[in-house]
């Protein structure tokens, strides 16, 4: 019943935010400025993670794989495939809603208790599609872009992992990733993100847009927006996969 | 002019407006008084739009604003002007960029024009030097009066003031007051104002509506408020001590 309510009242929502623009020159402005805030202001916690989680995956394959039948090669080659299709598609975009998704719902929430959102609507403006849009179309724009950095970053981490620890010899691991390489992986990761992308800022900007109250209640919008958006990836990842892949 | 025909608007249930019949006038400041709670900001907000009310009409000029389709109700709200309580400048503009907003949005004015607009709208309520600032580093009576130059910005033909004197001091009151009663001749402006403030409704209660309860209690201005039997009206504004002594005098003045 209330997930049913709630939506609705998103698609609802949807439509408001994807109708007419009052001044395309504007929206256009606005969108430049969220792809700098929502991408290149996600760029270094995606580099950390990237980084890390590369070396980790790298270690922990080697490392179960050492002294077995199996060549040291295919650790590259898992960490490869492992960063590639999930890891930075679908981890980073999970960090992602904590970090984007409840600043963009904290942000809005706190301009609909300010009565902000009210002004916009008495000039006559828009102010779902003012406030909304111009994010939503920000990151499906900038985040396949992020998501490609994190992905070389990724096998980067791997290879400086070889390379640090001594678990295997970096040419090894260099053979390792360039095996059985399938571009189609590339592809079904991009569209997961795409996906991703949307989901985060509009499930956010959502929670954000009716919240009713105070300062309190922008705080449990925000929380809300982070573990909606959250739960929103993950199904849709689900759906994706069996989708793309099967 | 706005004529409220029968306005009725519920919560749930729960009936916070009941029959509202007033005409707000032309050129003048049009308030609108009451206890916390007793229903003005609902009024407010569904005159403009903000919310629909369940029976009744809003008339602009003879207008229905409710029934009409929302192309034209969006011209309408062109003419419309709001301060709302907290001023809600937006944050993330400058003091400038916030004036300027519904001019960039609605008027097809090159850059240096508005910003001609948005100096002489500055300059109108006695703020100067604070262009670049944003509102976080400006003071509320600051941010009132910008959001008043924001106001103004598209000359408009109606100003609607949710309590324009909260969190001010006395003096600074006064001097927002005398801002809105100005700006409202000078222009031929359309204005209502929502308050509690005695001094603001003694100052500049040029025709006023007392709602008690959701209920429209009694009309009139601020002439003969003091001559008014009514009770919950004397409860209400006379409340303290000083105002009691002040009507005492200007009837023993008659
Ligand atoms: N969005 C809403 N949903 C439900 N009830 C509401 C809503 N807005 C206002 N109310 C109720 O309507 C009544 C009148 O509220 P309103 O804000 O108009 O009072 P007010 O006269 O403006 O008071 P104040 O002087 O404190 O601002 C209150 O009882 C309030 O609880
Ligand atoms: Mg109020």
């Amino acid at each position: 019943m209330n997930i049913l309510y709630h939506c609705g009242k998103y698609f609802i929502f949807l439509t408001k935010v994807f109708g007419k623009p009052e001044r395309g020159r504007v929206y256009l402005r606005q969108t430049i400025i969220e792809i700098e805030k929502i991408g290149l202001g996600s760029m270094p916690i995606v580099a950390i993670m990237s980084v890390f989680m590369g070396a980790v995956i790298t270690i922990q394959t080697a490392s179960s794989l050492s002294g077995g039948w199996i060549p040291m090669s295919t650790v590259g080659y898992a960490t490869r495939e492992s960063i590639l299709l999930e890891f930075s598609p679908t981890i980073i975009a999970l960090i992602l809603a904590g970090k984007v998704g409840s600043n963009i719902a904290s942000e809005i929430g706190t301009m609909r208790v300010t009565e902000q959102i009210d002004a916009l609507d008495i000039m006559g403006i828009n102010s779902a599609g003012y406030l909304v849009f111009p994010k939503i179309i920000a990151a499906v724009l900038i985040n396949p872009f992020v998501i490609v950095v994190s992905m070389f970053l990724g096998v980067f981490g791997g290879w400086l992992a070889a390379y640090a620890s001594g678990i295997l010899i970096p040419s090894v691991y260099v053979e390792g990733i360039q095996q059985q390489f399938i571009p189609f992986h590339v592809t079904y990761s991009l569209i997961k993100t795409l996906f991703f992308a949307f989901a985060i800022t509009s499930v956010s900007a959502y929670h954000g847009y009716y919240v009713n109250g105070g300062a309190l209640e922008v705080g449990a919008g925000s929380t809300k927006a982070v573990v909606y958006s959250s739960i929103v990836i993950l199904l849709l990842n689900y759906v994706l996969t069996q989708l793309l892949l099967i | 002019m706005i004529e409220v025909i029968g306005l009725h608007k519920e919560f749930e249930g729960r009936t916070v407006l009941n029959d509202i019949n007033f005409t707000f006038e032309t050129g003048k400041c049009n308030l609108v008084i009451g206890q916390s709670g007793s229903g003005k900001t609902v009024l407010l907000k569904c005159m403009v739009g903000l919310f629909q009310p369940d029976q009744g009409q809003v008339l602009y000029h003879g207008r229905d604003y409710h029934a009409m389709p929302e192309k034209d109700r969006k011209e309408v709200r062109k003419e419309i002007g709001m301060v709302f309580q907290g001023g809600a400048l937006f944050d993330s503009q400058t003091v400038e960029e916030n004036v300027m907003f519904p001019l960039t949005m609605f008027s097809k004015m090159s850059m240096e024009e508005k910003i001609e607009r948005v100096n002489f709208c500055l300059k109108r309520v006695n703020l100067t030097n604070v262009n670049k600032l944003y509102p976080a580093e400006i003071s509320g009576g600051m941010k009132k009066r910008v959001a008043i130059a924001r106001a103004i910005a598209l000359n408009p033909k109606y100003i609607f003031f949710d309590e324009p004197n909260s969190g001010l001091d006395p003096q600074t009151s006064i001097v927002i007051d005398d801002l809105i009663a100005e700006i409202t001749h000078e222009y031929g402006i359309t204005t209502v104002i929502n308050t509690h403030d005695m001094n603001s409704v003694m100052q500049m209660g040029e025709n006023i509506i007392f709602i008690y309860k959701g209920q429209q209690e009694w009309t009139g201005n601020s002439q003969s408020i003091v001559e008014s039997e009514n009770e919950n009206l004397n409860n209400f504004v006379f409340a303290s001590d000083l105002f009691k002594k002040m009507r005492q005098s200007l009837r023993e003045k008659k």
